[in-house]
């Protein structure tokens, strides 16, 4: 418990909030890397989610791209992206990979969300006139929000926690108080950062499961989840 | 690939240092996510506590719960303990989930005719709820296999050798062969544990065959 205390008086010691590694600007530099990459990845894999869940079609590549991504070790796509591109272009390569691996999340939720709704109501929407944009717009994104935040939210995770590593490459962010600490074999640091990264996911988690809960339309009983089909 | 045939040996060792700490964590989270991923079926109350616990732990990213672990179980943060401790964890949180949804599906009808037919709850089980629940819990045994052993990676950051060397060696020495060998070889040790599991699950449950699972809850992306 010893350990513990220290790592709260190296947390709290005013020296942690200057300077450019301290948790202020190593907190807003891990921000940015995270919702710039999920941003990016977003823009990719929902048009596309959206195109596969909606068509019905490529189902399988999706559900490939994401055991793939499960195999590939984040940390070791890092350090090869930085190496191909140059240590010059860091913080490019370090996004690239995250984006890589936001992605595979991304496209589950967006398609999943969309296979979830009731085929019934989607013929409903076509038996109005509906064209497929509109249903597409108004009936199957709509409905399929809820599963898409999900998405989100596991890409989020998944992203904070690669960017932890990425503290490896000098990329900043808050794994380098962890990695460095460890370096230096000085565990109030280590135990100082983990817990701030710790706090960090689990803040994320907790704002993205209320948005979750407030993306479900109104009127709606149920929860569309992947099985009920 | 003059870096990779050279360095075959070392591969290889290494190759079999990642399977002795990736391994024992996914039979671990196995046993232990059985029973509690049961109870979490088998009462609605506990299950809640249960979800939302491993859900927590499954957040926690791998470099933030590796020196969390040793202030709680006083290991040494630095040794292969700690990386299969941490990997056991994640094991668990995403099969509790698989194993309760698998008990879940199991028909109502089929575990009254066993009760009819006079089977006793520890039968009932073993012969008809384990093997109904099998398919839905080998599809999260495949995803925790594979993204177990992706995970381990990260031992090397706590000084522990495994697979992970080549990428920290590599970029330390500037070679892009040696993490891209390190890459591609944890991505083929992954795909063949996932193979064997797949035929594993053919032989222990040969009504599966050709039958889809749904994969419902399972992570679709990868874990750091």
């Amino acid at each position: 418990m010893n350990l513990l205390a220290d790592a709260l008086a190296w947390l709290f010691s005013p020296e942690r909030l200057s300077g450019s590694h301290g948790l202020p600007a190593a907190l807003a530099a891990h921000l940015f890397y995270t919702f710039l990459a999920v941003a990016i990845a977003a823009a990719v894999g929902i048009p596309l989610g959206w195109l596969i869940g909606h068509t019905g079609r490529g189902r399988e590549i999706a559900v490939a791209a994401s055991g793939a991504a499960r195999a590939i070790p984040s940390f070791g796509l890092i350090l090869l992206l930085v190496l191909l591109l140059g240590v010059t272009r860091k913080p490019e390569a370090a996004v690239i990979a995250f984006v890589l691996l936001a992605i595979p999340s991304i496209l589950a939720g967006a398609y999943t969300g969309i296979e979830a709704v009731d085929r019934r109501t989607v013929d409903a929407g076509r038996a109005m006139g509906m064209t497929e944009w509109q249903v597409l717009w108004r009936i199957e994104a709509p409905l399929g929000l809820p599963l898409l935040v999900g998405g989100l939210r596991s890409a989020v995770l998944q992203v904070v926690a690669t960017a932890t590593l990425a503290a490896y490459v000098n990329l900043g962010g808050l794994g380098y108080d962890i990695i460095q600490g460890i370096q230096l074999r000085r565990f109030d640091q280590v135990l100082g950062g983990a817990i701030v990264v710790a706090l960090l996911a689990l803040v994320l988690d907790g704002a993205f499961a209320l948005l979750q809960r407030a993306a479900r339309p109104r009127g709606l009983l149920e929860p569309p989840t992947g099985s009920s089909r | 690939m003059s870096w990779t045939l050279d360095n075959l040996g070392l591969i290889g060792e290494l190759t079999l240092e990642h399977l002795r700490q990736s391994v024992p964590p996914i039979l671990y989270g196995l046993a232990l996510a059985v029973p509690l991923g049961w109870v979490a079926h088998r009462f609605r109350r506990v299950r809640g506590l249960v979800l939302t616990v491993t859900g927590i732990l499954y957040t926690l990213p791998s470099l933030a719960l590796l020196p969390l672990l040793p202030v709680i179980f006083g290991i040494s943060a630095l040794s292969a303990v700690n990386l299969v401790l941490a990997l056991t964890i994640y094991a668990v949180a995403i099969l509790v989930r698989s194993v309760a949804d698998g008990f879940d599906a199991v028909d109502d009808a089929v575990r009254r005719a066993a009760v009819a037919m006079g089977f006793g709850p520890l039968r009932r089980f073993w012969t008809v709820e384990l093997p109904l629940a099998g398919p839905v819990i080998l599809a999260g045994l495949r995803v925790t296999a594979v993204s177990t052993i992706s995970l381990a990676t990260v031992g090397i950051l706590i000084g522990v050798t495994n697979l992970g060397y080549l990428f920290t060696n590599g970029f330390q020495r500037r070679i892009v062969e040696e993490i891209l060998a390190g890459v591609v070889a944890v991505a083929l040790v992954a795909l063949l544990v996932d193979l064997l599991l797949v035929a594993a699950g053919r032989i222990a449950m040969p009504w599966t065959r050709g039958a889809r699972v749904p994969s419902r809850a399972l992570p679709a992306g990868g874990r750091a």
